[in-house]
């Protein structure tokens, strides 16, 4: 039960990175964070008790393991969010480049 | 000439072969981008069109990617609401391939944006197309991460600064969606649409399910801008270049964010009295709160994104009724904004493309200068503003019959409201920007090019046309074929189940 109150805590920790920095960066970590939480939290999803990991063998028996699909599926979600961090820093490079600052406070042409 | 199950992966293959190749050849070959974007775009659209001509002559089709058996593979699914969405998409994206022949001139490294238009494109028939919750949230993810590239594509200030909130608060929904998937597949064991479709059916709903539905609620909710979650929107579409614009608003935060909510909840999760008045109060709140906003807007391309969450408000409040009838509407909604509401943002890159800005305060006039502009723009907003004989006047006339004959009045007489509010903003274009005395400094500007002018009179042509898909013979081979898909509900497991088993 411990791990999973422990996730919800490192997803609201970057949920709450998200509403109320004002660095750039530190919003680009939140998300991240929040990122790892939801995927962690998938993986926990699929974890049983004393399980073993899902590899076949004409030799061992079929019993205990955990769920391979999530792992395989997470796998793909953390390239997505590869993808996404990779982006959101290059807009933060060029909004720096543009404005000088990463406070967002600062940077707020767009209003209305 | 129909579909086979097999040839159901092209809709995605086709526009990511595109992709590709206009990222290694583009560069080189200065014409190729611009032929292969409408070459792809338009071969698809045509395979679209032979979609529906399949779901009417043999039903529904399944295809199965690397000859695992659904629901342990992944699956591709063809119905009635899907070809509905892959014409409506691919409509759309080629009139606007052909339309950034000209406009994208201006922009340097055009292969970049053919590339991730291409791939956007592959995205949003991904979503459509796919038969599996985790694939369509992969899908999802290209189209959304080649959509924030695209809107900071002019790396201006403004540009960069839309883009970074658009996203991260888009990545926040995305995490959203993911997180339901997690729940979802704890609950059910299975990623196959169809499978946890009847999964939940055998099960029942519990407090779990509750939870899935709000996050999905809140995750497709932020993606389709519906009101709460709309802050983005305003900020994101106006900023990318016109085609972009166009896209976004017109297809994009339907494929993304209406499709897959309706899907999710009419056909996986099965729609109940809550959700149904969840979703018909979140669409009115759009309606009437972004019409309100738009009438103050001088930006015309802002002025026309706040129009979108209004008319985005329509389109959920149409499905969210629940009755046929109100489906229908809600669909044909849908069908008819991406048509108009990307001709309006064509019209817009167009008067931006000759004057060089958007200001409607600066404008004036323009109709003498560009009368082809001005002619389709006056289309688009009847259109939108609902007047008959144009499509909009249908769509929306078949909402609130439907709002009524459910007994909502209330909801009806925002719609009437909410539609008067649109008309006076669309005056307000018009006025401003086309009509009245031409100002000296805009004397000297041309009409712009050919391509474009044929991409708007294309949309215009089927603004003015699109009314006759009320009619029976179109109706019951493209609407109402979409509408039965969701009518059915959570008979989706079955149908499609019956389907793989064969």
């Amino acid at each position: 039960m411990l791990v999973y109150l422990l996730c919800l805590l490192l997803f609201s920790i970057g949920i709450y990175c998200i509403l109320r920095k004002r660095n750039i960066i530190k919003i680009i970590v939140g998300v991240i964070i929040s990122e790892y939480a939801v995927n962690m939290f998938f993986v926990l999803v699929a974890y049983r008790m004393e399980g073993r990991s899902p590899v076949f063998s004409p030799e061992s028996q079929i019993e205990n393991m955990v769920d391979a699909l999530p792992q395989a599926v997470v796998l793909t979600a953390i390239v997505i969010g590869l993808a996404t961090t990779a982006l959101l820093i290059a807009l933060a490079m060029r909004i720096y480049d543009k404005y000088g600052t990463f406070d967002i406070t600062k940077i707020r042409e767009l209003r209305g | 000439m129909i579909l086979q199950s097999t040839s159901l992966p092209l809709f995605v293959v086709l526009p990511l072969a595109g992709a590709f190749l206009v990222s290694i050849a583009g560069k080189k070959i200065k014409a190729f981008p611009d032929l292969m974007g409408s070459l792809t775009t338009f071969c698809v659209l045509v395979l679209s069109l032979v979609a529906v001509r399949t779901v009417n002559v043999s039903g529904v089709l399944v295809s199965s990617i690397g000859a695992w058996k659904p629901p342990i593979g992944i699956a591709m699914v063809l119905d009635g609401l899907t070809a509905f969405m892959l014409v409506t998409v691919n409509l759309v994206a080629f009139a606007i391939a052909v339309f950034a022949i000209d406009y994208m001139e201006k922009f340097t490294s055009k292969w970049k944006f053919y590339t991730l238009f291409l791939l956007m494109l592959a995205g949003m028939n991904g979503v459509v197309i796919s038969g599996d919750i985790f694939n369509m949230f992969v899908f999802l993810e290209i189209a959304s991460v080649a959509s924030y590239a695209l809107v900071a594509f002019g790396t201006e200030r403004q540009e960069l600064e839309a883009a970074f909130k658009y996203a991260v608060m888009s990545t926040v929904g995305s995490l959203f969606i993911l997180l339901a998937i997690v729940f979802l597949y704890s609950y059910t064991s299975s990623l196959n649409m169809a499978d946890i479709a009847g999964v939940l059916l055998e099960k029942g709903t519990g407090n779990i399910v509750l939870m899935i539905s709000v996050l999905f609620i809140m995750g497709f909710g932020l993606k389709a801008a519906l009101v709460p979650f709309h802050a983005w929107l305003p900020d994101a579409h106006p900023s990318a270049p016109a085609p972009i614009s166009a896209m976004l608003s017109g297809v994009l935060i339907k494929s993304l964010g209406v499709y897959a909510l309706v899907r999710i909840f009419f056909s996986i999760i099965g729609l109940t009295p809550e959700i149904s008045s969840i979703l018909m109060s979140l669409g009115v709140l759009s309606m009437v709160i972004g019409v309100c906003l738009a009438i103050g807007q001088w930006d015309f391309k802002r002025l026309l994104a706040y129009h979108s969450i209004s008319q985005i408000g329509y389109v959920v409040l149409g499905i969210g009724l629940g009755t046929p009838l109100g489906i229908l509407g809600g669909l044909f909604h849908l069908l008819n904004h991406s048509l108009f509401k990307s001709l309006l943002f064509l019209n817009s890159g167009a008067v931006e493309y000759s004057t060089g800005t958007r200001d409607l305060k600066k404008m004036g006039g323009l109709a003498k200068r560009m009368p082809f502009t001005s002619g389709t723009c006056l289309t688009a907003s009847m259109s939108i503003a609902g007047i008959p004989p144009f499509n909009g006047f249908w769509s929306k006339l078949i909402i609130i019959l439907a709002a009524v004959q459910a007994g909502r009045y209330g909801f009806a007489f925002w719609a009437v409201l909410a539609s008067l509010l649109t008309l006076a903003s669309f005056m307000k274009v018009m006025k401003y920007a086309f009509f009245g005395q031409l100002r000296e400094r805009w004397s000297q500007i041309k009409e712009v090019p050919m391509l474009m002018r044929l991409s708007m009179a294309f949309l215009a042509l089927l603004c003015v046309l699109g009314g006759l898909l009320c009619l029976p013979q179109f109706n019951q081979i493209f609407l109402e074929q979409a509408a039965n898909v969701l009518s059915e509900g959570t008979e989706y497991a079955s149908i499609i189940l019956q389907r793989i088993s064969q």
